[in-house]
């Protein structure tokens, strides 16, 4: 390497590159090391960095609920909506991407738009659906209302994603005599994989750390893990490093996921950004 | 009746009436080519052939059957796009097989197809590759592989050659034009270049703003064009167009009486270029362009009158020159106020 390389420029630029990163690291790797002390260790002033590290915290979350439940319950919520959401928007992205509609601008702000409203302003309403529809507390509920919510993301990306398929290749398919449904199949869906992949890669990660509706639909029953989390915050005070522990075990899955799947992850994020 | 038949064609995109009204025969085993200036509606129409758009008024037929509604993948078309269109996720022979494949064709009877038309292509040692692995031209084969080995009723070509460099586009259309010979299939061929049109066409169709301005053999339309449009849009260089009151020896002379206020044309070749003479038309050169076995003269008159003429021999003039230019007014085109034809190659 030429030693050009290391101007005073590119140091600053590093130094700085690894603060912000250790800065937004930070509480990540608090919660990690909170999540192996005991509950005095957890709060003693000042800090402490080093320890005898203990499992008790995991063993106790684990005794006093049942993670491996909610657990599931988030996996079947993510992975259900996810797919439910993608089915349902991929044929209305591919509407718009390839055919197109005077009103397809309109149709698309007016989705996004209903991603700008609080979520707080369709509670009431909503839990007064789901008790009448005896879907309280349910896995299905959380499936609903988590493919609703992310449809509007779900069309965006996918749209952005399809509209860099040339459309001849389409074309070309069907003047080759394939039917519509060999046209997507054949075709859209192999070109398309990589907006399709990234699209659900978000969704199930928004899902996953989906926390309002999960604390407000759904308890013991059909809770995912964020209600699991919350559960640890109670009235009695607050559990440090018992929280940290279930925290930890609740964000441990999708970290591990997204760690592997970032390159997609980005790719998704900057759709039509760059030729 | 005709082999593709289209009658009343229209198009509209919004309020825009893009096709008006497109009546033409074409007959089994022709070479049609589609020629005209961007925006004339050649691309549209031939998306209406194909199905990939959709008529709004007129019906289509082909080989007896109406198909003015019929999807694309019922027509028994095959198109050439000018981004070429291939499966990027597909070979080379995977592409030229997609069409047989979802037609169910036997395995064996597409592999001796896809083999034979790659021959054909000089494809047969890439068959394997993808066509990000490709040149451009060998895209083009490509693509022209997959349109063949079907063995449609109609191959449509939009714009094959644009993509490719001249030299690529040159030896391309001769691949293409020596394919159609051996293959004898009707081919609809939209391109803007007029010399493909002249090259490769058996009749040309001349479209403006969506209408046929002129239909006929390449030689007709330089020889007998029905209006200016026509006129100037075959040939190069352009034929020269002047309006009848900067000529009025020539006018004096020759002109037919519905030409009155009109214009005159003249093909290049057909005006000599002298350096003194006593021809009723004089100027002075502005240009010579030598092209080695031909040379352009650009000479502009007293008058405002400009003339290019072509001529094989080299020539010793400058540019600033006085010259008298030797006009063949017997193969002048005339025409009226409104572009008209008034009496092509008056007697």
């Amino acid at each position: 390497m030429r030693a050009s390389v290391y101007t005073p420029a590119y140091m600053v630029r590093t130094v700085a590159a690894w603060a912000v990163a250790l800065l937004l690291f930070f509480p990540l790797g608090w919660l990690l090391l909170t999540a192996f002390k005991t509950e005095l260790q957890a709060i003693n002033v000042p800090p402490l960095f080093l320890f005898e590290p203990t499992l008790e915290n995991f063993h106790e979350v684990q005794e006093r609920s049942d993670y491996l439940h909610y657990a599931w319950n988030s996996v079947v919520t993510s992975v259900v909506s996810t797919l439910l959401g993608l089915a349902i928007a991929a044929p209305a992205a591919y509407a718009m991407a390839f055919h197109k509609g005077r009103r397809d601008k309109d149709i698309l702000m007016w989705m996004l738009s209903t991603k700008m409203m609080p979520a707080v302003g369709a509670l009431v309403p909503i839990y007064v659906l789901a008790q009448k529809s005896h879907l309280l507390d349910t896995q299905l509920a959380l499936i609903i209302v988590f493919t609703l919510s992310n449809l509007p993301i779900m069309v965006w990306m996918l749209y952005s994603s399809f509209k860099e398929i040339p459309r001849e290749i389409l074309e070309a398919a069907r003047m080759d005599g394939a039917t519509l449904w060999q046209e997507a199949t054949r075709v859209l869906l192999p070109l398309g994989m990589g907006g399709l992949a990234s699209t659900g890669l978000l969704c199930l990660v928004l899902s996953w750390n989906e926390a309002f509706w999960s604390l407000n639909l759904t308890a013991a029953k059909g809770g995912t893990l964020a209600t699991l989390i919350a559960s640890y915050s109670s009235p009695e005070g607050l559990f440090w490093a018992k929280l940290s522990a279930a925290s930890l075990m609740a964000i441990a899955p999708i970290v591990v996921f997204g760690w592997f799947s970032q390159k997609q992850l980005v790719q998704g994020l900057t759709f039509g950004a760059v030729k | 009746m005709a082999y593709l038949q289209l009658q009343d064609i229209e198009k509209f995109f919004g309020d825009h009436r893009a096709i008006k009204g497109i009546d033409l025969s074409i007959e089994k085993g022709e070479f049609i080519v589609f020629v005209g200036p961007s925006g004339c509606g050649k691309s549209t129409l031939l998306r209406l052939i194909a199905g990939l758009e959709h008529i709004d008024g007129g019906t289509l037929t082909l080989d007896g059957k109406d198909i003015t509604q019929a999807p694309s993948s019922k027509r028994d078309l095959a198109m050439v796009f000018q981004s070429y269109a291939l499966y990027p996720h597909m070979s080379v022979y995977e592409n030229m097989s997609f069409a047989l494949k979802l037609a169910k064709v036997d395995p064996k009877v597409i592999d001796e197809k896809v083999q034979n038309a790659a021959r054909i292509l000089n494809l047969t040692q890439y068959l394997q590759r993808t066509p990000k692995e490709l040149s451009g031209g060998q895209r083009q084969r490509v693509a022209i592989g997959r349109a063949i080995v079907r063995s449609p009723k109609v191959f449509l070509f939009d714009e094959p050659l644009s993509n490719l460099d001249a030299a690529l586009r040159g030896q391309t259309r001769v691949e293409i034009h020596k394919l159609h010979r051996d293959l004898g299939a009707t081919t609809i061929y939209v391109t803007h270049d007029q010399v493909e049109a002249m090259t490769l066409a058996d009749r040309v169709v001349v479209l403006r703003d969506g209408v046929i301005e002129q239909v006929g053999t390449p030689l007709e339309l330089y020889d007998r064009p029905a209006n200016q449009f026509v006129a100037q849009f075959i040939g190069t260089p352009q034929m020269n167009v002047v309006p009848l009151q900067q000529v009025p020896a020539l006018v004096a002379q020759q002109a037919p009486v519905g030409a009155v206020g009109g214009t005159i044309g003249l093909r290049p070749e057909n005006i000599s270029v002298r350096a003194s003479g006593s021809t009723p038309v004089a100027g002075q050169v502005d240009l010579v362009e030598a092209l080695g076995a031909e040379t352009l003269i650009y000479v502009s008159t007293p008058n405002g009158a400009q003339f290019v003429a072509r001529q094989n021999e080299r020539t010793g003039l400058h540019a600033g020159d006085t010259v008298s230019l030797d006009i063949d007014a017997s193969q002048a085109h005339w025409f009226d106020t409104a572009g008209r034809v008034v009496a092509a190659r008056a007697a």
